[in-house]
């Protein structure tokens, strides 16, 4: 036997993958979240022939502000982190538009929702410093800050109430092309192409990923850590106040218990959507797409006459049957190995 | 090539010397540092509003702290192998719900119905956390939707079958004995005792820090970590929906967001009491005095008569505080 | 306070002043000059005042036990964390780095055992991150011999070796003034390590420096020029590499004089004591995955049985399937005469088969005490769950510690060891359990000289006592110094079998590379 009889070089890299085998082994949940809203959608079809536009709308606007706490959970989670007061500031950024544009000219609440992304901003930059400089682990600052945030909508406003003018409210649930576009989509679309593509595909993007994915080679590679994450928290600020504008567009009106539910149902569609829990890796496609097929559950079950306080419960099994179903077929493949 | 000046003068070294020695016994005996803490915050009350403590105090605050304790005893066990259990509140609540709707089925059978809440979701927690390895912050949060969906269904279905709340988990919830002894702490104390001697001195204990610390490494010694971990998730089950029964017996009333409050409290009387949230490291003693320690700034915010959204402001902040100090201490 | 006062009494060597060391003064530049560098981590001292010359042109080595410092040092000249004291100066210039990144443009690159790569960025994207210059790093990989790598592949989907030198090529493409290569030799084959050498020369004689770490005494002769010893914190010798050095560095490092082990003279009496009756362990034709192919053999009672491989030959699975790790995928494991299959390592501990694998941080618990440790496997089972005998445990532990030598000084956690005393602990931990046969897996891999000696003599006397124990080491020349008897693994089989007396150097590294002797002795 010579050494060419070796059969296994320790540096074979195995075959290389082109064309569409690429894109997917690149980018898993640009193919599965459409694929699955496309069978929820197929299904919502079948359940209820009558689907009309208005009900699209709806779909539209009811999710518009659970893909908003979606991306920002995504953010978050990319990376490395988790941000469990989402829905709390979602809240705050609510009642804060509900109550100053009560009374304002369709002007005057532009500027006043442009003032509230800053101030999202801004709780998310607390966000970021604390889990920075505490060194506390992110779930406990952001269990806590989120509780903080509770109050401080509450502050803002004890009980449900306040406005919009009419013509802002129309920018979510009006539409500019077709019926079947409503204005939330589009909404939707805008602030994930201004956010979060140039985000993406910058500098920025790539450090989220680098931290979330290994912090120790990040940071051995030149990549400033805390800043980075600290970015992503702020980031995750923005994006709930852009859903906490969206949510006076659904409801009209503010409400500073509303954000509860938003906190787990985006870690939900941010799970369902492919990002990954311990980071560096998912989109915010994914999590966006996955908050319409959280959203089209309730829908379904209205059409299927089924009382739809089921909704919660479909949901939270939806969740855990399918982390135990990614668990199952995981173990199942290191069996395999 | 001689010893250069020692820039730093001999007066400074020695206070360093002995801030540093203050540091290292704060770090090896950390309860006994909290306990000092929970004395300052007593003490602190007592010069706001002199007067108000009391021993009918003392033994309010017990009472109110022990569902907090219990709770904080399922998810230490938890921490300690480097989970954690989001669906506890839900569990409570629904253990609650349960048994109060069976009453009329008499003492013991309510109460089993109420603690297989606890058993059937802490199963449901280890199966998922411990076969299937899912992360527990998702398995939970999912358990702890379903749990709450469910329950809501099920208190709608069952109108029928009105929830009362019978007299001896009243009793449990908010009575006291001999004077002054709350009968919670009755409930809580041999619990206590069984949790702590259970981490110390048993076998089951050990897997849970060691499981904690270094999965693989128990492999590797022959443990089956996945019965640790599922035995872990069901006791934490199981005393969630013990302190279920006490809360609802405190407030004679079993609604849908029971429990709600005592989410965060939980984890923040665990990380406060010292225990990592990564695993491996900690222990109940500690979180008994962060349970003590929450629950009388809970009295100390409630005394200050400040508004609720201000009192939740001044609780969170106050609890992120002591868990940076904390960190600060042990890194 | 440790600012400038003298070090330590009583050991020799220490604070050599630069003007009296061994090798000729020349009027070469030189590129970084350290002194005095001191680190402390709250109570534990690791340097105390260590020193480092590197002059232009030269192959410098830095080599030390574990716990000496040379990794503290390290991560100081490279900017992982800054000293406590003393002075740095690189071309003249003191410097002072707060990060990695201003290391790196002063022109100090390291290339660590791990390679600071994201696992779920491309390579491309890594190189991004680093803002290295790709095509300078393809050019580096050509003459690594990969130039074909897709620069697209995500680093999670490639195998270390390859990372290991991407890792290398990324460091040589910032065309750094000193390169710090440590221990790269570890999970490389052979011919790469010749390779990697050839570019280090390469890089030498355009006048740049390198320092290098290694525990390979072989490879340091045969590359570096001057190599430097710290001991305790301290460096205690610079000396030149050529005159027959490696003597005088182990001296250096230990201390004292060091006498060769009387292994030798132990094998062949324990050999003859060995039970002939049913093996503790016998493989027959064992599969598992695509490296392990076809491997038998036979481990008795009161022997020492060796394997010898070259990297990815099939010996991390052999251990593993035996360990009960792994599944195989064909085959037959028999103890004692009865054939096993095992499913979990529980399997495996219950045939009494031990594992001591290679990387530490697989085993151990590093915030858990000694005693947590040690006493692990007790608990494996769910009847021993209940409460504790305290003072059985103590008893058994301490007994298992003191066999050891392990110094318990750091008792409140694992971390707080030295790496030879945690690998210790990892043994100890089936001292204190019981145990039939003894699977060691390269558990002496960086590790320093002092412990390995130690851990060397316990294997022996486990075998004297009645155990079988099966040893895989990468540093060949121990082999004929522990074991009765040795096996070479290749292409997943083995190719070779043959009693310590034969089993030289040569004749292992011929066979490793599947070059076996004319007269082959079969199994």
């Amino acid at each position: 036997m010579t050494a060419a009889d070796q059969t296994q070089s320790p540096l074979e890299t195995g075959p290389r993958l082109r064309g569409l085998r690429r894109f997917v082994h690149h980018h898993p949940s640009l193919v599965t979240m459409p694929a699955l809203l496309a069978v929820f959608l197929g299904v919502t079809v079948a359940i209820h022939p009558g689907y009309d536009s208005f009900d699209a709308q709806s779909l539209a606007m009811g999710a518009m502000p659970l893909a908003f706490a979606a991306a920002a959970q995504a953010v978050v989670l990319i990376s490395g982190g988790i941000d469990l007061s989402v829905g709390s500031m979602i809240a705050v950024c609510n009642v804060l538009a509900a109550t100053t544009m009560e009374n304002a000219t369709f002007g005057e609440s532009l500027l006043f929702a442009a003032g509230i992304c800053v101030v999202g901003a801004l709780l998310g930059a607390v966000n970021g410093l604390v889990v920075v400089f505490s060194r506390v682990p992110d779930v406990v600052v952001t269990l806590t800050t989120g509780f903080i945030w509770g109050g401080v909508a509450l502050l803002i406003l004890e009980r449900p109430g306040g406005g919009a003018p009419q013509e802002f409210i129309q920018l979510g649930a009006g539409f500019l092309v077709s019926p079947w576009i409503s204005g939330s989509l589009v909404l939707v679309a805008a602030a994930v192409a201004i956010i979060w593509i140039p985000v993406q595909r910058g500098r920025l993007g790539l450090l989220l990923y680098a931290v979330g994915s290994d912090k120790a080679s990040a940071f051995r590679s030149g990549v400033n850590v805390e800043l980075t994450r600290f970015l992503a928290y702020v980031l995750g600020g923005l994006f709930s106040a852009v859903g906490g504008i969206g949510l006076v567009m659904t409801t009209g009106i503010g409400s500073p218990l509303a954000g509860v539910y938003y906190t787990l149902s985006g870690l939900a569609a941010a799970v369902l959507g492919g990002v990954s829990l311990t980071g560096g890796r998912g989109g915010i496609v994914g999590p966006v797409l996955a908050a319409y097929v959280l959203t089209l559950i309730p829908a379904d079950l209205i059409f299927l006459n089924i009382d739809p306080n089921f909704g919660q419960v479909i949901q939270g099994t939806l969740i855990v049957l399918v982390v135990m179903g990614g668990g199952l077929v995981e173990l199942l493949q290191r069996r395999k190995k | 090539m001689s010893a250069t000046a020692d820039p730093v003068p001999a007066k400074e070294r020695a206070w360093r010397r002995s801030a540093g020695r203050a540091l290292n016994l704060l770090r090896r005996h950390t309860t006994a540092a909290l306990f000092v803490l929970l004395v300052c915050f007593v003490g602190g009350i007592e010069m706001i509003v002199p007067g108000t403590v009391t021993p009918t105090w003392i033994s309010n605050i017990v009472l109110f702290a022990a569902p907090l304790g219990i709770l904080a005893a399922g998810q230490t066990l938890v921490m300690l192998s480097g989970g954690i259990d989001l669906s506890v509140a839900s569990v409570a609540t629904a253990s609650a719900y349960l048994m109060a709707t069976h009453s009329s089925l008499g003492g013991v059978a309510c109460v089993l119905w109420g603690l297989s809440v606890g058993l059937g979701v802490g199963l449901i927690n280890g199966i998922g956390v411990a076969v299937l390895q899912v992360q527990p912050l998702v398995m939970t949060l999912g358990t702890g939707l379903m749990t709450q969906g469910t329950l809501i269904v099920y208190s709608q279905k069952m109108l029928s079958n009105a929830p009362r709340v019978p007299s001896f988990i009243q009793s449990l919830g908010s009575g006291k004995v001999l004077g002054g002894i709350p009968i919670d702490l009755i409930l809580w104390a041999p619990i206590a005792l069984v949790v702590v001697i259970g981490l110390r001195r048993t076998g089951f204990g050990r897997l849970l820090y060691a499981v904690g610390d270094n999965r693989e490494a128990c492999q590797l010694s022959g443990v089956r970590v996945w019965q640790v971990l599922l035995t872990d998730y069901v006791l934490c089950g199981l005393l969630a929906a013990v302190a279920g029964l006490v809360i609802v017996g405190g407030t004679n009333a079993a609604d849908m967001s029971l429990a709600e409050v005592y989410l965060l409290p939980s984890v923040a009387a665990v990380i406060i009491g010292g225990t990592s949230i990564f695993g491996g490291r900690g222990g109940y003693a500690g979180s008994i005095v962060g349970a003590l320690i929450l629950t009388v700034l809970n009295s100390l915010l409630t005394l200050l008569d400040a508004p609720e959204p201000i009192r939740q402001i001044l609780y969170g902040t106050i609890i992120l505080i002591l868990a940076a100090a904390y960190t600060r201490l042990t890194d | 306070m440790f600012g400038g006062t003298n070090g330590a009494s009583g050991s020799r060597g220490s604070r050599v002043p630069f003007s009296h060391l061994a090798a000729e003064m020349t009027s070469t530049e030189i590129l970084l000059a350290a002194s005095n560098v001191a680190k402390r981590f709250n109570s534990v001292v690791a340097l105390k005042a260590a020193a480092l010359e590197v002059r232009a042109g030269e192959v410098h080595a830095l080599m030390g036990a574990n716990g000496a410092g040379k990794s503290t040092l390290v991560k100081i000249l490279t900017g992982v964390f800054p000293a406590d004291g003393g002075e740095i100066a690189i071309r003249g210039r003191e410097r002072r780095f707060r990060s990695p990144a201003q290391a790196r443009q002063a022109g100090v690159v390291s290339v660590y055992q791990d390679p600071a790569l994201v696992p779920d960025l491309t390579v491309a994207q890594n190189l991004r991150l680093a803002r290295v210059n790709a095509k300078a790093v393809r050019a580096w990989l050509a003459d690594l011999g990969i130039p074909e790598l897709d620069l697209g592949a995500f680093v999670r989907d490639l195998p270390y070796p390859v990372l290991r030198l991407i890792d290398l090529a990324r460091a040589l493409a910032s065309d750094p003034t000193i390169l710090l290569i440590d221990e790269i030799t570890a999970a490389l084959p052979a011919d790469l390590s010749e390779r990697i050498f050839g570019i280090v020369r390469r890089w030498r004689e355009r006048g740049r420096s390198v320092i290098f770490i290694s525990h390979r005494m072989a490879e340091v002769s045969a590359l570096c020029d001057r190599a430097t010893v710290l001991r305790d914190g301290l460096t205690v010798g610079v000396t030149d590499t050529a005159r027959g050095s490696e003597e005088r560095i182990v001296e250096l490092m230990l201390g004292y004089e060091v006498a060769h082990t009387a292994a030798a003279g132990d094998a062949r009496i324990a050999a003859e004591a060995a039970d002939r009756a049913a093996p503790a362990l016998e493989v027959r034709g064992l599969r598992c995955g695509r490296l392990l192919n076809d491997v038998s053999f036979a481990v008795h009672a009161g022997e020492v049985l060796g394997i010898a491989a070259l990297e990815g030959q099939g010996q991390e699975e052999l251990f593993d399937c035996i360990a009960g790790v792994r599944e195989r995928d064909g085959g037959e494991i028999i103890v004692r005469g009865r054939p096993q299959d095992f499913r979990h390592p529980a399997d495996a501990i219950g045939a009494g088969l031990v594992l001591v694998p290679a990387n530490r941080q697989q085993a151990m618990l590093p915030q858990r005490s000694i005693r947590e440790n040690v006493a692990l496997p007790a608990y494996r089972g769910l009847r021993h769950w209940g409460l504790i005998d305290m003072s059985a445990e103590r008893e058994r532990v301490q007994e298992a510690i003191r066999r050891l030598h392990i110094d318990t000084r750091a008792e409140s956690a694992l971390q707080r060891l030295s790496g030879g005393n945690q690998q210790k602990v990892m043994i100890a931990r089936w001292l204190a359990s019981e145990f039939k046969t003894l699977l060691c897996f390269d558990p002496t891999r960086g590790i320093d000289i002092g412990t390995k000696r130690q851990i060397y003599a316990l294997l022996r006397e486990l075998a004297a006592a009645g155990a079988a124990v099966l040893l895989f080491s990468s540093e060949l020349p121990e082999i004929p110094l522990v074991c009765d008897r040795a096996i070479v693994l290749f292409a997943g089989r083995v190719v070779h079998e043959m009693a310590a007396a034969d089993a030289d150097e040569v004749t292992l590294l011929r066979a490793s590379h599947g070059l076996v002797p004319q007269r082959e002795a079969s199994a």
